[in-house]
């Protein structure tokens, strides 16, 4: 995964090997209350809400200056093409790991449509025997048991979004250019559309939720349709929100003119971060909202 | 069965140091062993005697690789020793087409023994395992709860609960063990002799596993969904299996009893059992006393509610809620135009409270059973309600 | 001359470590490759007594039939908190910690590749352990149920009904996944950035393979865990229905998700060791590895075979026919890989010239007993046979010969055999002696029985028992009290030698081959600040 211009090292570089840092052990606890205030307060217990603020204001501030820190070391020149490998690397793996994540949920979408509903709604009656008669699968469904709902068309907000996130897609890439010719001025304009894309999905699928909830009966508890499209879009819509947060620093950063054309991990990750996010969308828009 | 009982007493120092002996004496010892204490209990179907050759035919299997392998091992450990002043040679592969060979044979080996030696035999097993329904004479339905078991006959209509026997005071060490500790149930499983019975196993909570070591079947209780196995039992006789799945807190207190039976003595059983049923059923329209319904809720109480509201009505806070004094037993029985009012005692019997172990009793109960244990519960552990309800009432109320 | 830069780009001189924290302040912040190996090595061998604790406490309770000391309830919750202990708290950081500590020595790396992310993996792991913990104590002050009661494998429904134990354990599985991917990445990074000039993949020592194919297994399975955890959490809370019917789903989902990192899981254990294996049995046969070619490809080949055979775990689920068969054929055919390894020691040891210290004595125990788990692993495999075994003792034997004899013994040979290197004195010798017999022998007393009570038809996770399974129950009880409390001499062992003791030289090991033999005993404070170069 080395790019162009990341020299393989040889005998005679430099690691760098930073000086102890007091950042992870903080950010450690930070999450630990988070997760205790969570428990918490999903047991309906007093503290929860507060533990759970708390963490989160400790993980953001640690996040920021761990960040800040890393910056620093870059624009100080502590790193080198040796260094900057490990960090594409590690960006990659990271990306692959977050891949499997939706995979455990693109599977789960699978396994209902494809093995659990059929088999509720009467493969077990050819056996003579069922539990659930009257019962006949199909899919969009809520189950036996399950409350009745409208499924979310593919061909309204979903192709908008799309539409939006492809096009976004394209003007980070654009942006990308600007930055490998030092036309600062298309990096910025292309960043700044980009992050304003990425806003504009979240805006869409808000109001998409929202509709849901209110009009169509479909909501988390609209057995595993429900729970399916939720949790796959809701995640997506989480990643969004952490790309376009991702995005926004880089921006920030190249109006304070970071960034060179040679060397430039930071956007490069998040560009790949995006993209995978993007990529993500499509399989969703195929097998969630169109299939 | 007589395998029990030379079982019966454990601590007899003689066959504790055989067992020790035994033990000691390892994985070489499993396939040799005719004393099924070392190995599967009798087979008593057609299945679990399969199981039981496969079982000896691999035990056998890998015993000997495992010695093959460790013998050359050991050879090497003793010869090759610095001690004996062996040189240590040089070579990191095979060289030659010889030592190629001698490479490749165990490998080709292993392959044989998985895919031919072991592989055919269980391929045929698995299909005669799976296969449950062609030539099956009847069905048993089996449905398992938390922590007991429900069998159904759908042919003849015939639906009871059966459920663990042993005493409290066995378990907690207050009095002596009963020859079949933990494996005793009020009312066991019918079935005939030599008949194919196909079991269709469901389970109303969590999953359970019904399993009898001596059938050699073994299935998951799924809720909401059918498994299916099939047993055909040889000999008349009892036969004792438990929960395998762990299910809460009673997992190990949900013994499986079969008494397998002649076929006319079992048309004899299903005619009874039909009686009983019959007469139960229209019991629940006659008016009952107050009294009738506390003796009878008290023996229902024992038997469905004790486990997790405990004998004395506290139950085992926050999980399993106390009856004693209870918000909601001590609601009104129903709404004033004899309506069930949702969250009152009656409606919460009838009809569980959704992911807690409180099942919809209505589903499993009798209606005598439940104007029974409503009226018990609301009359005891200091609860005074004083008011009664009627199975009439509850039929009416399904 | 070549020196690997630290601290804000002033060269670092041997001795001077520039800004650096002393007292418990260093091993907070610490970024050094070698003081989070030792945090590892040390949180694990603790989580190891805690875990073990637990379970001393049910085979009190199994010692005889009836309830002696517990309830059903509390029993339920040490079993599954003693898995999750052992296998996340110590199994697992102690071959992270192996992975901190040898890696960079054995590539000839100044450090790990991301030093600061390798500190926040190791941090997190107090904090979830502390999740898994805390409910038995909140319990005692009336707060919820007390833990995880589920046993290690969440199985929904029971998970979706269980009390707050199990947000716990979630929360616990979380931060655990999160601390072992951020580890993963960063081996597998300094793998493939860090290595020495001219070390090629197919010149890597064989440890160090075996940890990469386990780093990409992490990487692959731990968030599918993690994603079904988050399911079973809005199941259990927000009112979705992934696992219950009457809403579409099906508990057996769960079963596939959970497994599909549950038998991976088993190799990402083992796959550090089968690695560690080959560098022991050479430097005391004195004899180079055979079949170092064949061995890097059954590693690969198991981690591939791995990720596609794991609904042998609930053949009894009621499982299509079709799928029984693949899933037993294909798990059938890991024998082979394995074949292979084990073909690969005991050449390795054939007319080589030997001698039998500790950890020699403790790699040839792992071959002969992880033997017997994988040979009794084959016949599992076999779904007819398997309804049988299921969920009875003979499961719980055959994986603690895989996890005890083959995780544990395995972990403890690679500390006899490294802890010269790192402490830079000789541990007793005599006392790791007595600590191997002691261990194999109760070990196999701890759990032959339990083969026997399997086949017997005595089920798992059960607190009370049938008279029938009495005699075994005791034997196994005594064995591991004993096997217990052998272990403190194995603590006992490593702090003497910690605090002092003959010091040995780079080669601490007559036998011992590859370039952390060439650092002195205990190494630099960074490992090689010259990179050597590898021809
Ligand atoms: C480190 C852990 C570990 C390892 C390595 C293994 C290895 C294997 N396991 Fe095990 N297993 C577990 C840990 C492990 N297991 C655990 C924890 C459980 C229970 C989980 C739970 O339910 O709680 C389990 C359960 C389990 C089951 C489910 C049982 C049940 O619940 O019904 C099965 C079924 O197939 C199985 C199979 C195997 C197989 C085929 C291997 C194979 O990898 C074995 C391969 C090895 C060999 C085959 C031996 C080596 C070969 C030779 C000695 C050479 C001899 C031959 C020649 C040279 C000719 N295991
Ligand atoms: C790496 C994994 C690992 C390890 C090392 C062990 C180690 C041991 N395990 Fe366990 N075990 C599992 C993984 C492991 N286990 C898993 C996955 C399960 C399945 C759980 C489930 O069903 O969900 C299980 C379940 C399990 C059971 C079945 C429970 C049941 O189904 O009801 C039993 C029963 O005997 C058992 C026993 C033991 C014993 C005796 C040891 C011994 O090796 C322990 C040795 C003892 C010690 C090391 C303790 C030393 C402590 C002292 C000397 C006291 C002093 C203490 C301090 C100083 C703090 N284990
Ligand atoms: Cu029912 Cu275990
Ligand atoms: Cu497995």
């Amino acid at each position: 995964m080395s790019s162009s211009h990341a020299p393989n090292h040889t005998a005679g570089q430099h690691y760098y090997v930073p000086q102890p840092s007091i950042y992870p052990v903080i950010l450690a606890a930070g999450m630990f209350f988070l997760a205790l205030g969570f428990i918490l307060k999903m047991n309906h217990f007093p503290p929860g809400p507060y533990l759970m603020l708390g963490g989160a204001g400790i993980i953001i501030t640690v996040l920021f200056k761990w960040f800040g820190k890393v910056i620093y070391e870059n624009q100080t020149g502590a790193y080198t093409g040796w260094e900057d490998r490990s960090f594409r690397h590690g960006m990659v793996w990271f990306i692959a790991s977050e891949v499997m994540f939706f995979v455990a949920f693109f599977g789960a979408l699978f396994y209902a449509r494809n093995i659990s509903v059929p088999i509720l709604g009467g493969l077990e009656a050819a056996h003579g025997y069922t539990l659930w008669p009257g019962y006949s699968g199909g899919w969009p469904t809520a189950g036996p048991k399950g409350p009745s709902f409208t499924p979310m068309g593919a061909w309204g907000v979903p192709a908008i979004n799309t539409a939006l996130l492809l096009t976004s897609g394209v003007t980070l890439t654009w942006a990308h250019w600007g930055l490998l010719k030092n036309n600062r001025g298309q990096l910025k304009v292309g960043l700044a559309l980009t992050v304003l894309l990425g806003v504009l999905f979240l805006g869409f699928q808000a109001y998409e939720y929202h509709h849901a909830y209110t009009e169509m009966g479909l909501t988390l508890g609209a057995g595993v349709y429900g729970a399916t499209f939720f949790m796959l879009t809701g995640f997506h819509g989480f990643h969004v929100t952490l790309g376009a947060v991702m995005l926004t620093v880089i921006l920030a950063r190249s109006l304070s003119g970071h960034f060179s054309a040679e060397r430039h991990f930071a956007f490069e990750a998040v560009a790949w971060y995006w993209h995978f996010v993007d990529v993500v969308w499509l399989f969703l828009f195929v097998v969630v909202y169109w299939l | 069965m007589n395998r029990r009982e030379n079982l019966q007493h454990p601590r007899q120092a003689g066959r504790f140091l055989r067992a020790l002996f035994s033990a000691g004496l390892g994985l070489l010892a499993f396939p040799a062993l005719a004393d099924y204490r070392f190995n599967f209990p009798e087979p008593a179907t057609p299945m679990a005697r399969d199981t039981l050759h496969m079982h000896n035919e691999f035990m056998l299997i890998i015993t000997v690789l495992f010695v093959v392998v460790f013998a050359i091992m050991v050879y090497s450990m003793v010869k090759h020793r610095k001690s004996q002043g062996a040189e240590p040679a040089k070579f990191t592969g095979p060289t030659g087409k010889l030592q190629w060979f001698w490479v490749l044979v165990p490998f080709a080996m292993l392959l044989f023994i998985d895919f031919i030696l072991m592989g055919i035999p269980a391929f045929h097993a698995v299909i005669e395992m799976e296969d449950t329904q062609t030539k099956a004479d009847m069905v048993l339905k089996v449905t398992g709860m938390q922590w007991k078991w429900q069998y159904e006959y759908p042919d003849s209509g015939i639906k009871y609960i059966s459920t663990l026997t042993t005493p409290r005071d066995q378990i907690e060490n207050k009095a002596a063990k009963g020859e079949h500790y933990l494996l005793e149930v009020d009312n066991p499983v019918v079935l005939p002799v030599g008949k194919k019975v196909r079991v269709l196993i469901t389970s109303m909570d969590v999953i359970h596993t019904w399993w009898v070591p001596q059938f050699g079947a073994k299935r998951d209780a799924i809720p909401g969904f059918l498994r299916e196995t099939w047993v055909k039992i040889d000999q008349p006789g009892i036969y004792r299996g438990q929960c395998a799945e762990l299910c809460g807190k009673d997992h190990g207190f949900m013994p499986i009893v079969v008494q397998a039976v002649s076929e006319p003595e079992y048309a004899a059983w299903v005619e009874k059992k039909k009686a009983e049923l019959a007469a139960a059923a229209n019991s629940a329209d006659r008016v009952w006393s107050k009294d009738e319904l506390m003796d009878k809720g008290k023996t229902v109480y024992a038997n469905t509610c004790a486990a997790c509201h405990q004998p004395n009505g506290q139950g085992l806070p926050p999980t399993f809620p106390a009856l004693a004094g209870s918000k909601v037993v001590n609601t009104p029985l129903l709404s004033a135009d004899g309506k069930l009012v949702p969250d009152t005692h009656v409606y919460r019997v009838m009809n569980g409270k959704p992911g807690t172990a409180m099942q919809a009793f209505k589903t499993t109960l009798s209606d005598v059973d439940l104007a029974a244990v409503i009226t018990f519960e609301r009359n005891s552990f200091g609860n005074a309600q004083g008011d009664m309800i009627q199975p009439a009432q509850i039929k009416a109320l399904r | 001359m070549n020196t690997a830069i630290t601290h804000d780009g002033q060269q670092d001189h041997a001795g001077d470590h520039g800004y650096q924290p002393g007292g418990f302040l260093r091993w907070l912040t610490t970024t050094n490759h070698k003081d989070i190996g030792t945090m590892y090595m040390t949180f694990s061998l603790v989580m190891f007594f805690v875990g073990g604790l637990m379970i001393l406490l049910v085979r009190a309770e199994l010692f005889q039939p009836g309830l002696q000391f517990m309830k059903p309830e509390f029993f339920n919750q040490l079993i599954g908190n003693h898995a999750l202990i052992m296998i996340f708290g110590a199994l697992m950081p102690a071959a992270t910690g192996f992975a901190n500590w040898q890696i960079p020595l054995m590539i000839g790396a100044p450090d790990m590749a991301l030093p600061r992310l390798n500190n926040w993996g190791f941090w997190l792991l107090p904090p979830a352990a502390l999740m898994l913990t805390l409910p038995f104590v909140l319990a005692l002050f009336g707060v919820g149920d007390g833990a995880l009661a589920t046993g290690w494998t969440f199985y929904a429904p029971l998970s979706v009904q269980g009390g707050i134990g199990v947000d716990f354990a979630i929360f616990a599985v979380h931060i655990l996944g999160i601390s072992s991917i951020m580890g993963s990445i960063n081996i597998i990074v300094t793998i493939f950035n860090m290595r020495a000039p001219g070390m090629t993949l197919m010149k890597m020592p064989l440890f160090v393979w075996g940890w990469l194919i386990t780093a990409f297994l992490l990487v692959i399975t731990l968030p599918v865990l993690a994603g079904a955890v988050t399911m079973l959490l809005t199941d259990r809370h927000f009112g979705t229905h992934f696992f219950n019917a009457a809403g579409g789903g099906d508990p057996i989902l769960f079963q596939h998700l959970f497994w599909f990192f549950g038998h991976p899981e088993v190799y990402i254990l083992l796959l550090p060791v089968w690695g560690l294996m080959p560098h022991v049995l050479s430097t005391f046969t004195r004899k180079p590895t055979y079949g170092y070619k064949a061995q890097v490809y059954s590693f690969i080949a198991i981690g591939v075979l791995s990720l596609v055979v794991w609904a042998h775990h609930f053949f009894t689920a009621g499982l299509p026919v079709p799928a029984l068969l693949y899933f037993m054929y294909s798990t059938m055919s890991i024998s082979l890989p394995l074949a292979v390894l084990f073909f690969c020691w005991i050449a390795t040891m054939w007319r080589g010239s030997m001698t039998f210290e500790t950890p020699m004595l403790f790699a040839l125990g792992f071959i002969v007993l992880f033997g017997i788990a994988g040979l009794t692993g084959l016949v599992l495999a076999d779904v007819a046979a398997d309804a049988q075994y299921h969920h009875s003792y003979f499961v719980v034997a055959h994986f603690h010969y895989a996890l005890f004899t083959g995780g544990i013994m395995g972990v403890m040979t690679g500390v006899y055999y490294w802890l010269p290197k790192w402490t830079g004195h000789r541990y007793n010798e005599k006392l790791g002696k007595l600590h191997f017999w002691l261990t194999a022998i109760s070990f196999n007393l701890t759990f032959m029985p339990q083969f026997f009570l399997g086949l017997a038809g005595m089920p798992r996770r059960i607190p009370d028992y049938a008279l029938q399974f009495a005699e075994f129950n005791a034997i196994s009880t005594i064995g591991a009290f004993i096997l217990g409390f052998s272990q403190l001499l194995f603590a006992w062992n490593i702090w003497r030698c910690v605090k002092g003791g003959e010091k040995v030289p780079a080669k601490a090991w007559e036998g011992a081959e590859g370039l952390e033999w060439e650092l002195s005993s205990p190494p630099p404070h960074h490992s090689w600040e010259v990179q050597p170069t590898v021809r």
